[in-house]
This record gives structure tokens, C-alpha cells and sequence, in this order.
């Protein structure tokens, strides 16, 4: 019998350790000599009260979905791929050569097949750590963190040797052409006569995180495959028992995750920046840990973190343009997000399953 | 290449080592005794922004150097609690310090300083200063060994000092003391130490508190002794690279100070040569860079020697009932 009921474990529980993040991040602005209570004020005004800010919002939710989904997927087969920062970045480098390289005739043609450059790119980049992880047996943890320096190494080459411009004293690709712009939500809603801010750099990739978030819950709910991943991850011995290979299941799980943080890129590099730069994943790899620990490795959940997440970084962004705040805040939040929601679970739900027992004790 | 080039490179070497070393060591009595600890980065952060910041204030190193140890004991702490006493993920909970550090030292020294992140630059008693080994001034003109004596083994922090005598140290507390033998054991057998009346908890409490000392002293080191005064990022990477360093040495003392060492002196010549020149290739300095973490995933491989962490590693104690 469980000692908690479902919607304890999926809702009470999020929601006490966010509480607490909370709670601990209003005593930090306090600690700093601000008002959290005017702070929060601009943060929601700043990022929710207009479609300039939900532009922002919903554009840092898409490259959290992406990281998040990617970290989700990996911890159902029981692995913690931290390389998400270093497969997000080797994406953008498939998108840049997939748009730099061809000459594309419309923006769905190029996007399709920049996601398919950017996915490829991001699951090669986890296959070897997968590799060693299945074959091996070195800890996936280790050599994720160490291929995201790799990563950094390599790109910074990639882009001070070979993919600068002559003449160029920064370190990016060229523009991309026009033909590979992608709509944002601006030019997509016009039509359908709604107004949306031609500022802000949501686009279409939205679109296709929300699609990637189905195929995750489709795949892992809905497929054998998904079983396969999920009986991993609750028991190896079990799944071998089952028939299911581990090896398999693991690369097969790591590449998908791996290709998830990679078509990160078409949202930041193809959809916003519309060349490759140095740190254009400005760390939404890490985040799709915090996301996926906040939505319990649900797509869903992932869904709806994701939007959390981006909200805290337009608010941040917000709160550094108009206050002392500085921006960095928004790592203390997530510092504290990932701390009580994945370090300190136990902390939130021992004393909760005490609670539950007592009152079901007192039913009988 | 000549003579004092090599003696600078190496002098350069043992700087750049110091606090690789120093946080390797602190990750090996974590490890060893099973918590992982890839907190290594953030509790550096913080310990250099502390010693730096009361060193600012105070104009007195020493009591800089015991605020970073402070703030480094209190993230162990916080380490311990979630991993030992609340059973916790220790991988999430180093993620989580980590980004703790990263964010609150930049946030506090924005507060405090209103300088972008940073605290002032490091002045006068502020500063740990070059520590000359007696008769360095005398025997400089020897040929050969005097430019060895005098440039490369003397003029160092006391904290460089400090580092290369922890190693000794560290081995024999691991392997010639019963605290040590009992601390090895909990990180391979938990559920033996406890048979035997040990205190499991207590023991790992332990272990994490002594890597946050260390910790301490290498932030510590960071910010006042190779640089004067904190920025943000100041770690940049060298809590990985020590954790790197660790695996290298397969969770030995000696063998950490010479995988130290030699992630130490890539660290050097990248920073001293842009691109190298051999026999007409050129290596780029973004190989330098990545060259830890390669051969790291190489060691991990076990193409070349496996490296087996301790068994208990990860794995949160739960006394049988």
C-alpha cells in the first residue's frame, strides 16, 4: 500500500518545495534590502503583463522544454545526463551548418531539417558518454559533465578557426540568409488577427516543443519502448530479467535525450539570434534540471516548469533593468528550486507520509 | 625553449595546481568515504568570495582566509544534510550548491561592493604575500639548482606550502590512522562499520566536513593569494577539473597531486602560448583546454586502466531494521 495518496506525490509535494523556495528566496531579497512583494509585482508585470513579456517568457519556456524533456527522458531509464548545456550547444552547431551550408527555399523546409541537424548533432554528442555508460559501466554523470567542456572547447574552436567570417573580429557565424527566418509569434497571429509584440523573439519552435512534449509522453506512456526505458529505470535486474537489454535501452534513451537538448538550438539559434554565437545556450541545459525535478519528469510537468522557469527569467531580466536586483537571483531561485524539489525531497516528505499515516490510522 | 622559460613554466605550474589540488584532496575524503561531491565548484565559489570580501573589509588575510573556510563549512553542511541525514540525490544536491554559489556571491558582492559582482581589488595585509624559503635570496646565483631553489620552490603563498603538505598528510590519515581505515570502510561497506558499533553518519558527517575545510582553502587561495579580490566565476571550471583530477588518480593522495600537477601545467601552457607549434602541426589552445576532461573520459573508459570508485559511493545509508 502506498503511504501517500497519488496527488500528494505529484502535486503537494512540488508545490510545498516551491513554497519553501520561495518563502527563502523572499528572506535573499529582503537580506539584499529589497521588497520581495514590489519585486514580485515587476516580475509579473514584467514578464505576464504584456505581450512583449510573454514573447520573452514563452521563448525561454521553449529552450527550457527542450532541456527539460531531454533530462526527463534520461531519468526515466534511471540516468542523469547533466550533458544537456554540451549537447544543447553541438545542436546549434548543426543548425549553423545546416543553414549556413544549403540554400533553402522556404523557412519549414530549412526548419525541418535544421531540427534534424541539431538532433543529430545533440544525440551524437551523448552517444559516447551513453556508450561508455552501457558498455562500461563509467558513470554517465562524470563523463556528461566532462563532454560539456569538451563541448565549449570545441566550439570556441569551430568558431575562432572555421566558421568566422573573414574579416571578423567576433567569434560567430555569419548571419543566416533570410530564406531560413523563422515567423515569430508576431507574424503567426497576425493573420488570425490577434496583436503580439514584434519585438520579442518567441517563434515558431514553440510550436514544436509543445509537439515534443506529446511524443515524450506518447513515447514513454504509450510505446514498448517507453516501457523498456521506464522498467530500466526502476530495476535493472528486473528489466534484464524481463528480456530487456540494457544496453540498448540506455543508448537509445541517451539519444533521444541528447537530440531533445540539441533542437534546443532552433529556438535560440535558428529563431533568436539567427547566427551562432559563443554561450548561446547561456545555460538552459543546466535548467532543464530544475525544470525536469519541478515537473517530475512528466511532460506535463515539464510543460508547465518550463513556463515557470521562463517567467523567473523575464522577471529577472526585469528586476536587473529596473532595480539593484541583479540577474543572478534567478540561479539562487533555481539553486533553491533544485535543493528542496530533488536534494531535500525526503525532507518535505518524510514528515508528509508521517501525516497521511496518522490520519488514516484515525479513519479505521 | 630555454632554462628560465621551463623553470617559469613550472613556477606557473605549482600556482595553477595549487587549487586544483587542494579541492581534489577535499573531494577525496568525500568520496572515499561515499558521498560524491560535485559540489566541489560552488563550495571554491563561495570561499573565494568570502576570504576576499572580509580580506576587503578587514585588510586582514588571515581573517579572510577563515571566512572562506566558514562559508565553504556551511555549504558542506548543507551538502551533508541533504545527502546524509535526508537521504538525499548527492549529485542533485551538488547541482544545487553549485548554482547557490554562482548566484548568491555575485548577489552579495553586488550588495556590499556595487561593483558588478566583484569585490574591491586586494591590498597590503589584504593579500597572502610570496613566502621566501630561508637562503633563497643567497643561493639564486648557483647555476642550475639555484634558479630551482629560489624561482620554482620558494616565493609561494604560504597556502602553496599548505597544499603540497596536505598530500602527506591525507595519506596518513587515510591509511596509517583508525579514523582513516574506518572512513575508507564506510565509503566501500557502510553496513560493516555499523556492524562494528561505528557511526556511520557520524564518520560521513565527517568526511564532508573536512572536504569543505579544504574547499575552503582553496577558494580561499584563489582570490587572495593568485588573484587579489573575487569575480564573478572566478572558479571557472576548476572544481570539475579537480574532480577530473580525482578519477585520474583513482581516489589516491600521491596520485591526485601529480594528476594535479599535470592538469596544472596544461592550464600553464595555455595560458602562456596561444598555439603551439609541433614538428608543423599546430595545436590549438582549445585543445589544451579540453585536454583534462579527454583524458579523464579516456580513464573512465578504462581503455587504460580502469578507475573503480569506491563501492558505496552515491548510495545514501539506510540502517537495516
Amino acid at each position: 500500500m502506498d503511504k501517500m495518496p497519488k496527488w500528494a506525490d505529484v502535486v503537494l509535494i512540488p508545490l510545498i518545495s516551491l513554497i519553501l523556495a520561495a518563502i527563502l528566496s523572499a528572506l535573499v531579497i529582503l537580506g539584499i534590502g529589497e521588497d520581495p512583494v514590489a519585486a514580485v509585482k515587476l516580475m509579473v508585470e514584467g514578464a505576464l503583463g504584456s505581450t512583449y513579456g510573454w514573447g520573452y517568457t514563452l521563448y525561454y519556456a521553449t529552450n527550457f522544454m527542450f532541456t527539460g524533456l531531454a533530462v526527463a527522458i534520461a531519468a526515466h531509464a534511471g540516468l542523469f545526463n547533466i550533458g544537456g548545456e554540451g549537447q544543447a550547444m553541438l545542436g546549434g552547431l548543426g543548425v549553423a551548418l545546416v543553414c549556413l551550408l544549403i540554400p533553402w527555399p522556404h523557412w519549414t523546409l530549412a526548419l525541418v531539417f535544421a531540427a534534424l541537424g541539431a538532433g543529430i548533432f545533440g544525440a551524437a554528442w551523448a552517444a559516447i558518454p551513453a556508450y561508455l555508460q552501457a558498455k562500461r559501466g563509467s558513470h554517465i554523470v562524470i563523463t556528461t559533465i566532462m563532454f560539456n567542456f569538451i563541448a565549449a572547447a570545441v566550439l570556441n574552436y569551430v568558431l575562432v578557426n572555421l566558421l568566422r567570417p573573414v574579416g571578423s573580429m567576433d567569434p560567430a557565424t555569419e548571419r543566416f540568409p533570410e530564406s531560413v527566418h523563422l515567423p515569430s509569434l508576431h507574424e503567426l497571429l497576425a493573420p488570425i488577427g490577434i496583436e503580439f509584440s514584434k519585438s520579442a523573439p518567441a517563434n515558431v519552435s514553440l510550436l514544436v516543443a509543445v509537439g515534443a512534449c506529446l511524443f515524450v509522453w506518447l513515447l514513454i506512456w504509450r510505446t514498448p519502448l517507453g516501457y523498456e526505458i521506464r522498467s530500466l529505470g526502476k530495476s535493472e535486474p528486473g528489466a534484464r530479467y524481463a528480456g530487456i537489454s540494457s544496453v540498448r535501452t540506455i543508448m537509445i534513451a541517451m539519444l533521444i535525450s541528447g537530440a531533445l537538448a540539441g533542437m534546443m538550438a532552433i529556438n535560440n539559434v535558428m529563431g533568436e539570434a539567427e547566427r551562432l554565437v559563443l554561450n548561446a545556450t547561456e545555460g538552459a541545459g543546466f535548467i532543464g534540471i530544475a525544470v525536469a525535478l519541478m515537473g517530475r519528469n512528466h511532460p506535463f510537468g515539464v510543460f508547465l516548469a518550463a513556463i515557470l522557469f521562463g517567467f523567473l527569467y523575464q522577471g529577472g531580466a526585469e528586476l536587473a533593468l529596473w532595480t539593484s536586483i541583479p540577474r543572478e537571483l534567478i540561479v539562487v531561485i533555481q539553486a533553491l528550486v533544485i535543493l528542496f524539489t530533488g536534494a531535500l525531497d525526503n525532507m518535505v516528505r518524510m514528515p508528509l507520509e508521517k501525516i497521511f499515516l496518522a490520519v488514516r490510522k484515525g479513519q479505521n | 625553449m630555454d632554462f628560465l622559460t621551463i623553470i617559469q613554466l613550472l613556477d606557473s605550474t605549482v600556482r595553477l595546481a595549487t587549487p586544483l589540488l587542494l579541492a581534489c584532496l577535499a573531494g577525496l575524503f568525500s568520496e572515499r568515504a561515499g558521498i560524491f561531491d560535485i559540489g566541489l565548484e560552488g563550495k571554491m565559489l563561495m570561499a573565494a568570495f568570502f576570504s576576499a570580501a572580509v580580506a576587503a573589509v578587514t585588510g586582514n588575510v588571515w581573517l579572510g582566509l577563515l571566512a572562506g573556510i566558514g562559508s565553504s563549512l556551511l555549504l558542506a553542511a548543507l551538502h551533508g544534510v541533504a545527502s546524509i541525514t535526508f537521504r538525499g540525490n548527492q549529485l542533485i544536491s551538488g547541482v544545487a550548491i553549485n548554482f547557490l554559489a554562482a548566484g548568491m556571491t555575485v548577489l552579495i558582492a553586488q550588495d556590499w561592493f556595487q561593483q558588478g559582482g566583484r569585490t574591491p581589488s586586494l591590498i597590503g595585509g589584504g593579500r597572502f604575500t610570496p613566502f621566501d624559503l630561508p637562503f633563497a635570496g643567497s643561493v639564486s646565483g648557483v647555476p642550475v639548482l639555484g634558479p630551482i631553489y629560489s624561482e620554482l620552490l620558494s616565493g609561494h603563498s604560504i597556502l602553496v606550502y599548505i597544499a603540497f603538505l596536505a598530500v602527506p598528510a591525507t595519506w596518513w590519515v587515510l591509511f596509517r590512522t583508525r579514523f582513516g581505515l574506518r572512513l575508507r570502510a564506510v565509503g566501500e561497506n557502510p553496513a560493516a562499520v555499523d556492524t562494528a558499533g561505528v557511526s556511520v553518519v557520524g564518520l560521513r558527517y565527517a568526511a564532508v566536513l573536512i572536504c569543505g575545510l579544504l574547499c575552503g582553502i582553496a577558494g580561499a587561495y584563489l582570490a587572495t593569494a593568485l588573484q587579489a579580490g573575487f569575480v564573478k566565476d572566478m572558479t571557472a571550471g576548476r572544481g570539475f577539473i579537480a574532480l577530473a583530477a580525482l578519477i585520474f588518480a583513482k581516489w589516491r593522495p600521491w596520485h591526485a597531486m601529480g594528476a594535479c600537477l599535470l592538469f596544472g601545467l596544461l592550464q600553464a601552457i595555455a595560458l602562456r602560448f596561444q598555439n603551439i607549434e609541433l614538428g608543423g602541426i599546430t595545436i590549438p589552445v582549445q585543445a589544451m583546454d579540453a585536454l583534462p576532461y579527454v583524458l579523464t573520459v579516456v580513464i573512465l573508459a578504462g581503455f587504460v586502466g580502469k578507475a573503480i570508485p569506491p563501492r558505496a559511493g552515491g548510495e545514501p545509508y539506510v540502517k537495516e531494521r
